[in-house]
């Protein structure tokens, strides 16, 4: 590991999630894709479906420290080692956090009709601009 | 309209940007741009971690040139799997696959063992009769495992009367787990060692005396067994640091140490292991033992020219090559990568992975007419795995420095959950990647 290579990386994610590899890359590519769509669409974030999402947002950080233990054969304790390890184990619990949220809100969205803005319901229903 | 043309402007560098990414993805690792036209004949003996991923190499960067890699065995096996298959967190299939799985286009497989070489000559002799000439040859048989040289001790005998044996392969390993197993139900004594001579990853005896430690304190055995780990000299492992480490650790985890220790029998119906020690021969009784067996270079290089003649590793035959460069001191047309290499540290994947390149730089310089600067430091590494979920990533030279790949970050003498991961479910993708020439 003395010259760390960003296509090493990429070589060895392929052999690590074998199969898995491209779906993955494809569901993470139309993820970003979707959730920039809707944001466009909506004109903004819609903040009962943000609350929904990272609500479950939160359990999804849990179940992907969870996935990691599985996978690696480990046991809560073993998160303790180090000060890396506290790191790593937050952003696991980040990074399932975000994909979950992310994944949920655009799921609501595409689901839902458009959000509609109409005169008298502006109290119920908040849009955060995209862009001021 | 909120989505102003600023917005416009960002979703347009957002696409872009996702789209450089997913060519960057698609283009996959792309390690030479140019090939070198030649002719040349290169024979690889061996076709193990080193010899495949030296044959992706050399395809990679000629066009035209003769690549015969030669070994006997269909299957390739990921050696360092063996510790985890031993410890029942893996089956034997994780360690199995094929070797043609792995072969570069282009390069032909001779399915055959080598049974002599004749480097002044340059050719090789296959056991199976076929002689075979070469412009350049790149040894990369491995080793031998020398069960014969503890008295008492067969390889058929793994997998009962409490022996077990790590090395002999997959289902070795896999008895080696369920006798393990059986041990921590039943407790006893746990007899751990290592040989005398150079040695496969010298962390995996110790390895997998914390393995049995573990596997003990989960069951609720641990009290009532005793380990023993019975070192050939007078410290736990060669870089001075980790030796010390490890003294505290197996302190720690109350594992008995017996220095100056050397394995030379074994009786399993009495269940009792003898050593030569520097008071006379000392006997040990086991209830499970990881018998590590002798190891030296393979017939056919002991009985050639192309192993030292004098020094260190002349005993035991390991081929007399250059350090730094991989080159054989006495025949430049011939590199030792791998195991068999007669150099000071490292019989490792992690050693392989950095080793192969500086050699097939070097030839290539050859064949180009030209000569390489690339340097080989000894550079190996050890997931030292202290319990299940635990391990320390030990990196280290020739000089015995430590030389961690993330320093300030992932402490190399801490038990780390990060370092247990990357042992878990990186080590493979990345050695399977080392033999596709990709990492």
């Amino acid at each position: 590991m003395k010259d760390l290579d960003p296509l090493v990386f990429v070589a060895v994610f392929q052999e690590m999630l074998g199969i898995l590899f491209w779906p993955l890359v494809a569901f993470v590519v139309l993820g970003a894709v979707a959730l920039l769509a809707v944001l466009i669409r909506d004109r903004g974030l819609e903040s009962r479906r943000l609350v929904r999402a990272e609500a479950l947002g939160i359990l999804g950080g849990f179940a992907a420290i969870a996935l990691m233990l599985w996978v690696t054969a480990s046991n809560p304790r073993d998160l303790l080692g180090g000060p890396i390890d506290w790191l790593v184990t937050l952003a696991i619990w980040i990074a399932g956090a975000f994909g979950t949220t992310i994944f949920l809100y655009v799921m609501q969205s595409l689901l839902s009709a458009r959000v509609r803005t109409v005169p008298g319901e502006r109290d119920r229903v908040h849009t955060f601009k995209a862009a001021e | 309209m909120e989505v102003s043309s600023r917005g416009m402007m960002t979703r347009r560098a957002l696409l872009a940007s996702v789209a450089g990414a997913a060519s960057l993805i698609a283009s996959g690792p792309v390690l030479s741009a140019t090939k070198l036209a030649t002719k040349a004949r290169i024979v690889i003996a061996g076709a193990g971690a080193a010899g495949l991923s030296a044959a992706s190499r050399l395809s990679q960067k000629l066009d035209g040139a003769d690549i015969v890699l030669i070994d006997a065995r269909k299957e390739h096996y990921y050696q360092p799997g063996f510790t985890l298959i031993a410890a029942g967190l893996q089956p034997k299939s994780y360690s199995i696959s094929l070797t043609r799985d792995y072969l570069p286009a282009g390069v032909r497989l001779v399915e055959d063992s080598v049974a002599a070489f004749e480097p002044e000559q340059s050719r090789v002799r296959t056991a199976g009769g076929e002689t075979i000439g070469y412009d350049f040859l790149i040894v990369a048989t491995g080793l031998s495992l020398d069960y014969a040289a503890i008295e008492g001790m067969d390889t058929a005998l793994i997998g009962r009367d409490g022996i077990g044996s790590v090395y002999a392969g997959p289902e070795a390993a896999e008895a080696t787990g369920r006798l393990m197993a059986q041990f921590a139900e039943t407790g006893g004594v746990g007899l751990f060692h290592r040989p005398a001579t150079e040695m496969k990853c010298a962390g995996a005896p110790l390895k997998y005396t914390f393995l049995t430690d573990d596997r003990l304190r989960s069951t609720g055995m641990r009290d009532r067994s005793e380990l023993i780990y019975a070192a050939q000299n007078k410290v736990l492992f060669s870089v001075p640091i980790v030796s010390e480490k490890v003294r505290m650790l197996f302190e720690d985890r109350g594992v008995k140490v017996r220095h100056d220790h050397v394995m030379t029998a074994i009786d399993p119906g009495r269940k009792i292991a003898t050593f030569k020690t520097p008071s006379g021969p000392q006997q040990i009784g086991f209830d499970f033992v990881n018998v590590v067996p002798p190891m030296r270079a393979p017939q056919a290089v002991r009985a050639s020219a192309l192993a030292w003649q004098t020094g260190p590793f002349a005993a035991d035959g390991w081929m007399e090559v250059d350090m730094h460069t991989l080159r054989h001191k006495r025949f430049a047309n011939v590199f030792g990568v791998g195991d068999v290499a007669g150099v000071p540290k490292g019989k490792t994947a992690a050693s392989v992975k950095w080793q192969v390149p500086v050699a097939v730089d070097h030839l290539v310089a050859s064949l180009a007419g030209t000569t390489s600067t690339a340097h080989y430091n000894g550079y190996t590494s050890c997931p030292l795995i202290t319990a299940v979920g635990r391990a320390m990533l030990v990196e280290f030279d020739y000089e015995n420095n430590l030389t961690p790949s993330f320093p300030g970050v992932i402490a190399p003498l801490e038990e780390l959950w990060v370092s247990w991961v990357m042992k878990k479910v990186a080590l493979k993708p990345t050695y399977i990647a080392m033999l596709r020439g990709q990492a």
